[in-house]
């Protein structure tokens, strides 16, 4: 039962009004793509112990997805960011580095 | 014999005798008793059988730790197995009978398994399952389904009413004893929003059992003044009978609060399940005194002997006249000292340690009590009760010193702090050398969203045992609890106690440490599961190390016990066998709840018509009047037919069916998803959505749809109609719409962000019927309104207007291969309009249908049902619905999947439609064979069945179904073998999917 901030409305909100949506900034592969290419779009997740980006849904609030940085081990959350972006902010990544150095960093 | 003693008791009321029923016995207690007290009060020292050997068991513990004293509580609706005596409140009129024994308690069949114990080691169960089918079937499966299960199954409807609260609170306490008090103190003065909660019905734990005095008063004076204080506060809540039974992510916690266990049927709610949500948590959950390993120590009468001094401090009852007790501590000298201020027999006290001077032997030595020390019991006597133990010396191997006759034993292997709900989040454990028990590790609690801790401990679950520690460490949590919500940094004193001089405890896991193999067949170590020394001993041997699988082996800790006595004799006994330290075995995994809660308490209001909210279309009403008959799809009830007094649901769907094609039919469609997609980039988006070209589509028109997921599978279909230049309606199905809606939505706000679209839901808005059958136009045209013509309105094209003054969107589409009009009206007038179409229709025959007959209907027409010919394994290329993937278009969602070699295999299965040869219904979801055996010696399958009903309009079985080449093989027969048991073989001639009106005549005149 986590609690994630939601960046469109603001709300604190519990697990029960979220709905995960699976690993974050994973880049679409259409046609043209190689069999490679559209493998690991469709199919490999890092599934990380520890450090991680997601996407959410904050379905039963404002509707719109997000994305949060957390930790799947210590369940901590280091932040949550808008869902249209293709990379997590910086300053985002650096606090997680400055906490976790051993963490082998952003993608 | 356990007996009620003539004084002593400081819970129960003298006055209030109450009756209860234990196996048919009539038995007496009082007021303020708990089950387990009053049977002790009543001599009853057998309670039960143990799950696996069904050896005699009796109570062993006062409190929720109890492992063998579970009961079938009450009858009826208000029966419920596995009940802990210790916990359950004495009610007049409480009845119970004991479990486990076959044909009774006393004398019990299954205690046959005792005597071939030897044969039912650990890992029994696994071993077992590798032995000859024969031999399970014959010799073990009846042993086992004889031991297996604990209690009854409950046959009657719970007649109990059960409820869900919701809590915010800055500091969650729980355990209401002197350390939870403490901190719950400490918490409020900083001004944070404090709740506390305690499982039992009074405040202060065991504290007033053992006395002393805080800050000058007797300890239950001070636990008194301080509940006064507390309920005095605007910023606390406190709850008795109230269990903190887990702690989740980021500060959840989960209350069980047992409302009305104690009285039963007076209109209260029997539990009450909290959902918390708390920014601090403080666990006050004391600890649980540890048994010891000696053999015989399953014998009714062995008891903690913790638990020996709460009965006759609490509740005026005594274990036994004569009570030997066996400790490693200073604490078990104690109950040595209430028994004999209580004037009963404490023939010696046997002390593993080697030479004990503490004050507390002193005062038993002065009171005149035996202290042998350095030794151990070898063996207690007994059968059904304890008739004596021989002492041997804890550092030999067993012998017999000296026999002792006694009916009770009090053992004390040490004290535990109760570390469940702390590890329940991933709170990490340390392992206390001088204490030899693990407790939390402060520098690793669980951590919250901000990755800080929220959960703190006080007193003894924190691993300080005497009073004085327990009280400044519980002050030291409340305030830091306070202040971590936000509250002000406390400055007040921690409440004082005098410090007490304690001689250490000395671990002791065997007794004698150099036991004999048949001693250690006799040392139980979880008393439920029936696991004992020689097991956990066996499992390290056959090679498991680790001791989650130990677990799992030898069952140890499993099932209601969940490590609260099992664990740490069973953790130090597996180290021993591995030859390593205790903290390299660790422990197993505490899982909530802390002790089992009811499924009532969980499903809470969410039954019957509350299970879950039910969507009821505008139209529903009718429905039920008119006696459909529903089917759930999604959250809708749709009624599935309608049928008449003495006609049977097949009668009335085939009499829907022909109606409709003959004369006229009404479908209530309110349920389809209508989905509208706006925006100046809504054409590029839809190209997207659908595999067929969507933004050619031309205002006014309307276009069949498919939507495929990334992996190229057939997810949802519908038909689209052009609004304006820049608005289209998708139609999805009944069960599809939120999905689909979020399906949008995730690609419009995470992929294509900067694209000008909105969609917006309006599925509730509108109500449509589908108006169907050659009478239909006729009926529009008497209602009178728009011109629904052929010429103006032609198939697969839709106008706005009206229709017997009805504002309406009408569709001209058809599923069932009729004249067909989808009307759509406000939801509001939904109901006007049915009923305006029914009177209207009557002179043409007008009759409702239902989803039964929709389906048959779709079926003779060769349509395909998203969930039927598609099961998230189907491309639309399968379903030969190539015409309505484009080749203009460069991408949409799941082109690039369907370009994989496996989906353009030629192999695949694709869709068909059969026709039995005798007229006959295939088999719902029977498969087609081959030739030739595949590896298994199993027929080939060459194809299954997707849809298959009998065809009213046809008078025969028709079928649409995956068969492999099943295209190229037109008119062939192949085999489909039923699975009733007669060897029936259905052959069917693969056919053309469209059985009615093939040219498509009727739906477009
Ligand atoms: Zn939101």
């Amino acid at each position: 039962m986590l609690t994630l901030h939601c960046p469109n409305c603001g709300v604190m909100a519990d697990e029960t009004e979220l709905h995960a949506e699976g690993e974050a900034h994973i880049k679409r592969f259409g046609p043209g793509s190689s069999d490679e290419e559209f493998e690991n779009y469709l199919f490999e997740r890092k599934n990380p112990k520890g450090v991680h980006f997601e996407r959410w849904r904050h379905v039963a609030g404002c509707g719109k997805y997000f994305h949060a940085a957390r930790n799947t081990m210590t369940l901590e959350v280091y932040g949550t960011y808008s869902a249209q972006t293709l990379a997590p902010p910086k300053t985002l990544v650096n606090a997680i580095k400055k906490k976790h150095p051993e963490w082998e960093g952003w993608a | 014999m356990s007996t009620r003693l003539a004084d002593h008791g400081r819970l129960i009321d003298r006055s209030k005798p109450m009756n209860f029923e234990f196996n048919g016995k009539r038995m007496k207690g009082y007021e303020g008793d708990t089950l387990a007290s009053a049977l002790l009060g009543a001599g009853q020292t057998l309670v039960g059988r143990s799950f696996k050997y069904h050896r005699p068991r009796g109570i062993i513990a006062s409190g929720g730790e109890e492992p063998n004293a579970l009961v079938n509580m009450g009858q009826g609706g208000r029966f419920e197995p596995n009940q802990r005596t210790t916990t359950t409140e004495l009610f007049d009129g409480l009845y119970a009978t004991s479990q486990n024994h076959w044909p009774s308690l006393e004398f019990d069949v299954g205690v046959v398994n005792n005597y071939v114990a030897r044969f039912l080691p650990a890992g029994f169960y696994y071993k077992t399952f590798m032995a000859p089918r024969a031999a399970w079937k014959h010799v073990f499966e009846p042993i086992v389904r004889q031991s297996a299960g604990l209690g009854k199954v409950p046959k009657d409807r719970d007649v109990d009413t059960y409820e869900y609260f919701y809590h915010h609170t800055d500091v969650l306490i729980v355990g209401g004893g002197v350390a939870g008090l403490a901190a719950a103190k400490a918490a409020a003065a900083s001004g944070a929003k404090v709740m506390v909660v305690e499982q039992t019905a009074h405040w202060g734990g065991r504290t007033p059992v053992d006395g002393g005095e805080i800050d000058g008063i007797p300890a239950a004076d001070w636990i008194e003044a301080t509940v006064e204080a507390l309920e005095n506060m605007d910023n606390v809540t406190l709850r008795l009978r109230m269990q903190g039974s887990g702690i989740y992510d980021h500060g959840y916690a989960l209350g069980y609060e047992r409302v009305a266990d104690h009285t039963p049927g007076d209109g209260r709610p029997r539990h009450r399940l909290w959902r918390i949500r708390a920014q601090q948590i403080v666990n006050a959950t004391g600890a649980i005194e540890r048994p010891l390993s000696f053999a015989g120590n399953d014998i009714p009468g062995v008891m903690l002997a913790g638990a020996v001094r709460d009965y006759v401090v609490n509740w005026g009852v005594s274990a036994g006249d004569r009570t030997v007790v066996v400790t490693n501590n200073d604490d078990a000298y104690r109950t040595a000292l209430v028994l004999k201020e209580a004037g009963l027999e404490v023939p010696v006290i046997i002390d593993a340690r080697a030479a004990v001077t503490s004050p507390l032997a002193q005062a038993a030595r002065a009171a005149g009590i035996r202290v042998a020390e350095g030794k151990g019991i070898a063996k207690v006597h007994g059968g059904k009760f304890v008739t004596g133990v021989s002492i041997c010396a804890q550092a030999g191997e067993g012998s017999s010193l000296e026999e002792i006759k006694c009916d009770a034993v009090a053992m004390s292997g040490g004290w535990s702090p109760v570390v469940h709900l702390w590890s329940h989040c991933g709170g990490k454990l340390i392992w206390d050398e001088v204490q030899a028990f693990f407790r939390p590790d402060p520098a690793r609690p669980p951590l919250s969203h901000d990755g800080k801790g929220f959960v703190l401990t006080a007193g003894s679950a924190s691993g300080a045992l005497g009073l004085s520690d327990v009280l400044t460490d519980a002050d030291a949590a409340g305030k830091a609890a306070g202040k971590a919500a936000g509250g002000k940094a406390g400055r007040k004193a921690a409440p004082k106690a005098a410090a007490e001089v304690h001689q250490a405890m000395e671990p002791v896991w065997i007794m004698p440490q150099g036991a004999s193999i048949q001693k250690r067949m006799k040392m139980w170590l979880d008393y439920q599961n029936d696991v004992k020394v020689s097991d956990v001993q066996l499992a390290a041997r056959e090679g498991y190390e680790s001791v989650e699988h130990t677990k799992r082996y030898t069952t140890l800790g499993m099932a209601t016990d969940q490590g609260k006595l099992s664990n740490i004799n069973g953790l130090a006994v597996l180290s021993d066998a591995l030859d390593q330290p205790i903290p390299q075995t660790g422990t197993t995994t505490f899982r909530p709840p802390y002790t089992p809660i009811s499924f009532g308490a969980i499903a809470g209001e969410a039954k019957d018509e509350l299970f879950q909210p039910i969507r009821k279309t505008p139209m529903h009403d009718w429905h039920e009047e008119a006696g459909a008959y529903f089917e759930p799809v999604g959250h809708w009830r749709r009624p599935y037919t309608y049928p008449k007094p003495d006609e049977t649901h097949a009668q009335a769907v085939n009499r829907e069916v022909l109606n409709t094609r003959e004369r006229l039919g009404l479908l209530d469609a309110s349920t389809l998803g209508k989905l509208i997609v706006s925006g100046p980039d809504a054409g590029r988006f839809m190209d997207m959505m659908y595999t067929n070209l969507m933004s050619t589509l031309p205002v006014g028109k309307c276009r069949y749809g498919l939507m495929c997921t990334e992996n190229g599978f057939l997810s949802d279909d519908g038909v689209v109609a052009r609004i304006d230049e820049t608005t289209w309606l998708c139609h999805t199905t009944s069960g599809g719409a939120d999905r689909i809606h979020a399906w949008m939505e995730d690609w419009l706000q995470c992929e294509w962000w900067d694209w000008k679209v909105h969609v917006a839901n309006v599925t509730e808005q509108l109500a449509q019927v589908a108006v169907v059958g050659p009478n239909a136009r006729k009926v529009l045209e008497k209602l009178g309104g728009m011109d629904v013509s052929k010429e103006t309105l032609p198939f697969m094209q839709w106008a706005d207007g009206t229709i017997g003054g009805f504002d309406a969107r009408v569709y001209r589409i058809s599923f069932s291969g009729e004249l067909s009009y989808e009307i759509a009206v406000p939801a509001s007038q939904g109901r006007a309009f049915w009923d305006a179409l029914l009177e209207a229709g009557e002179e043409f025959g007008v009759m409702p249908y239902g989803t039964e007959a929709l389906h048959i209907m779709r079926a003779e027409k060769g349509f395909i049902m998203i969930g039927d010919e598609t099961d998230g394994t189907i491309i639309p290329q399968d379903l030969g619905l190539n015409w309505a993937i484009s080749k203009k278009k460069d991408d949409f969602l799941g082109k690039r999947a369907q370009l994989r070699s496996h989906m353009v295999d030629p192999d695949r299965w694709k869709l068909v439609g059969l026709e039995t040869l005798d007229g006959t219904v295939i088999p719902d979801g029977a498969y087609a064979v081959g030739e030739g055996v595949n590896a298994n010696g199993q027929k080939n399958v060459i194809g299954r069945v997707t849809s298959t009903y009998f065809s009213p309009t046809l008078n025969k079985g028709i079928a649409m179904g995956l068969i492999k080449h099943g295209p190229d093989r037109m008119g062939e027969v192949v085999d489909f073998p039923t699975l009733d048991g007669t060897g029936t073989v259905i052959k069917a001639r693969i056919v053309d999917q469209v059985f009615y009106d093939k040219e498509g005549a009727k739906g477009n005149v």
